[in-house]
């Protein structure tokens, strides 16, 4: 499969300071990709890059295997983590601009408009100024005009910050329909766990480099540590503590539950199946939690972090 | 893909629709026409006011000068004291009396000469009554002495030097009034636009800063598109901004000379009574016509193609400074650091303008600054009318453009890189560093 984006070696410095240290990374088509890292990582400057809003010092680009050419800025939707609306033109007015300036004819845009209006159920916003809607109504503008050009990559920096609950979900579904009509996506941002649900693949930044990169699915694998997470009822805690402990690893677990009795975190050995240990703990006692514990990515970013 | 056109209209559209805008482009001229008025009644209505005034002349020469008009009538007095005539002008409230005592010369009773009135008198009147004062006594102090005032008055001499050129080409003095009131005129335009666009231009970019929506424009379009596009859109509301005022400006001119004209031709105050008698000499008819010879001599195709492309290449030059200023600060307030080297060059363009191009317009002084690019524009538009040579023009003109060039690069850079840094007041240092990115 060809991929959506690709950069290679790509190395940016302002001054003194490094903002991006050979970093490359590959964005497969059509999958929700997540730009992940904490604040000043380098994150923002990669995108700008990527939109050439920024030129790299050294490294390349390509976008659908092309090299990036200012001509592809209409194949790009971005929304910035800094964004806003010229607060005293109309609704209608900036959407038209701004779509123009993606390269959309007049009469595409309004065709286009009617269909985002009634599913947002804005129609009515057309001659309303930015400045007298609210931060939510704004943000739906926001999203439109990212998305109205039907690009083939979509760039999300920091998309959910400020968003409200109701925002975030409908935008979340929109982001999971335009997957599906065929669009790439890329996210950036520190709240990992934020869209680690969405992500197909992800890359971890840290200190303008770029410390992990893969399907999460296959991330999450290589840090798995075997361990599962039980609940037991017993009468005889102390005992059948003795019995767990002299047959596998054992630490205490943290977890909420009504009647629990025993919590435990028990990691397996290579040679040990999940299987036998909950037949184990069937035949001792009464299991009403058994759950393997997956490391999240903020769990494997702080261990890369440390490794590193 | 050039956006060019599609950025140009917005920025036009949204200055032109602006209500700020459009209400000081139709007010603007109102207001200043109606202060004009304003004015212009009220000091008609100060000068309207009758005066009655009282001469005691005792030493009996001068009492036929005064002669009563509409507004100032003369009353002579014979015969009665001073404290008389005194008690009798306070009486009848009457403006003043002029006291002229008897001596036995000319020379005593000018030192003599005295004003009584209620209030502090006015200026004019006694700048009026002393002149009137001063011409008899002079004419009489000549005939003292035996001297025919008739002969002093055919050997006054009116010299007006004529001046040519090698060439051939004549000028006058009047010629150089107007060649310095048409380039004046044209420097300290393009000075006022600068200032008044530059800064809106400034503006506007800070509000694409502050409202945060600029990068959302530059993932799209290349920032001195951006730059290019708000400058030009800007310029074009200002030109129509401009024009609007100059038609209204001249409506509101006739308009208001058709309510007020005739009144004009009325008003009767001692320094309207000297100026219209001016008016009405063949001299001055004739300075009228020279002033228009004067106009028809300057060199009007070089002035307007010149006008054209210095106004042009200078307001560029500055408004693409302007934007790079807006770029790198967050709001209005952090502008005053970065403002020095626009104002310094353009004051000094002015003064330099002003002082040297008076004194000599081809001089070493006036010549030099009339190449510096950033003094150019104003001083050479001042030059002009003066007849610069072509040679000079062109290489002051492509010294300008260069600059242009050099400038809108350099500001571009600051604008790409300013236009995405927030919260932070730059300084100067920042801004060199800026260049390197």
């Amino acid at each position: 499969m060809k991929n959506a984006l690709e950069t290679n070696s790509v190395s940016k410095n302002f001054g003194d300071f490094t903002a991006l240290n050979n970093v490359s990374i590959t964005v497969p088509k059509g999958s929700i990709f997540g730009l992940l890292g904490p604040n000043g990582a380098g994150k923002t400057t990669l995108i700008r890059i990527i939109n050439q809003i920024t030129l790299p010092d050294s490294g390349s680009i390509l976008l659908d295997g092309e090299p990036l050419q200012p001509n592809h800025m209409k194949d790009i939707g971005y929304l910035p983590e800094e964004r806003g609306l010229y607060k005293t033109m109309k609704v209608g007015e900036q959407i038209l601009y701004l779509a123009q300036l993606k390269g959309l004819s007049k009469a595409e845009v309004k065709k286009r408009l009617n269909h985002w209006f009634e599913k947002f159920e804005i129609g009515d916003w057309w001659n309303k100024k930015i400045q007298e809607l609210s931060k939510g109504m704004a943000q739906k503008i926001q999203f439109i005009v990212t998305v109205l050009h039907q690009p083939k990559l979509l760039i999300f920096d920091e998309p959910f910050s400020g968003f409200d609950p109701i925002n975030v979900n409908l935008i979340k579904d929109e982001i999971l329909q335009l997957r599906e009509e065929g669009a790439t996506v890329i996210f950036a941002t520190h709240r990992m766990e934020s869209v680690e649900e969405m992500c197909d693949d992800i890359a971890l930044i840290h200190e303008s480099n770029k410390l992990l990169e893969g399907k999460l699915i296959d991330i999450k694998r290589q840090y798995k540590t075997n361990t599962f997470e039980v609940g037991l009822i017993t009468d005889n805690e102390p005992q059948l503590m003795h019995i767990i402990k002299s047959k596998f690893d054992v630490s205490p677990a943290v977890f909420k539950s009504l009647n629990t009795d025993l919590k435990l975190n028990i990691r397996l050995k290579d040679n040990e199946s999940s299987n036998e240990l909950l037949a184990f703990l069937m035949s001792n006692a009464q299991v009403n939690h058994f759950n393997e514990l997956v490391p999240s990515v903020n769990d494997i970013f702080i261990q890369t972090v440390k490794n590193s | 893909m050039n956006h060019l056109p599609l950025i140009i209209k917005r920025e036009y559209l949204t200055k032109v629709k602006n209500k700020s805008f459009i209400i000081m482009t139709f007010l603007s001229p109102i207001i200043m026409i109606a202060l004009f008025a304003v004015v212009a009644y009220l000091s008609q209505l100060n000068n309207n006011t009758e005066r009655t005034i009282s001469i005691l002349d005792e030493s009996g020469f001068v009492s036929e000068i005064f002669e009563s008009t509409e507004n100032t009538t003369y009353i002579i007095l014979n015969n009665i004291s001073l404290s008389d005539a005194k008690s009798l002008v306070e009486e009848n409230e009457e403006y003043g009396l002029l006291h002229i005592s008897s001596g036995k010369d000319i020379s005593e009773i000018e030192k003599t000469i005295k004003f009584y009135s209620e209030d502090t008198p006015s200026l004019v009147l006694i700048t009026s009554l002393e002149s009137k004062l001063e011409n008899k006594l002079s004419d009489l102090k000549l005939q003292q002495i035996g001297v025919d005032i008739e002969k002093i008055k055919t050997s006054k001499s009116n010299i007006d030097i004529a001046q040519e050129s090698f060439q051939g080409e004549k000028t006058s003095k009047i010629d150089n009034i107007v060649k310095l009131a048409f380039g004046g005129f044209a420097g300290y335009l393009l000075f006022m636009f600068i200032i008044i666009y530059g800064n809106m231009i400034m503006r506007s970019v800070i509000e694409e800063k502050t409202s945060r929506i600029i990068e959302i424009i530059i993932s799209s379009v290349k920032p001195i598109q951006l730059m290019l596009g708000k400058i030009i859109g800007t310029s074009l509301a200002g030109i129509t901004q401009f024009v609007i005022w100059v038609i209204l400006g001249g409506v509101l001119m006739l308009i208001i000379s058709a309510i007020f004209g005739i009144n004009m031709a009325e008003m009767q105050s001692p320094q309207q009574e000297m100026m219209q008698q001016a008016m009405q000499s063949p001299e001055t008819q004739m300075q009228m016509e020279n002033v228009m010879a004067a106009i028809y001599n300057l060199p009007l195709t070089n002035l307007t193609i010149a006008f054209l492309l210095f106004f042009i290449g200078g307001y560029l030059l500055y408004s693409s400074m302007y934007a790079a200023i807006g770029a790198a600060v967050d709001n209005e307030t952090d502008t005053q650091q970065f403002m020095m080297p626009i104002l310094v060059p353009l004051i000094l363009a002015v003064y330099v303008g002003i002082f040297t191009v008076i004194e000599d317009p081809h001089g070493t002084v006036s010549t030099v600054f009339s190449f510096i690019p950033l003094t150019s524009p104003v001083v050479m538009l001042m030059r002009i009318p003066f007849g610069v040579p072509i040679w000079q023009q062109l290489i002051s003109l492509g010294l300008l453009i260069a600059t242009f060039m050099f400038t809108v690069w350099f500001a571009a850079k600051i604008y790409r890189v300013g236009i995405l840094m927030y919260g932070k007041k730059p300084s100067y240092r920042d801004i060199y560093k800026w260049l390197k990115y």
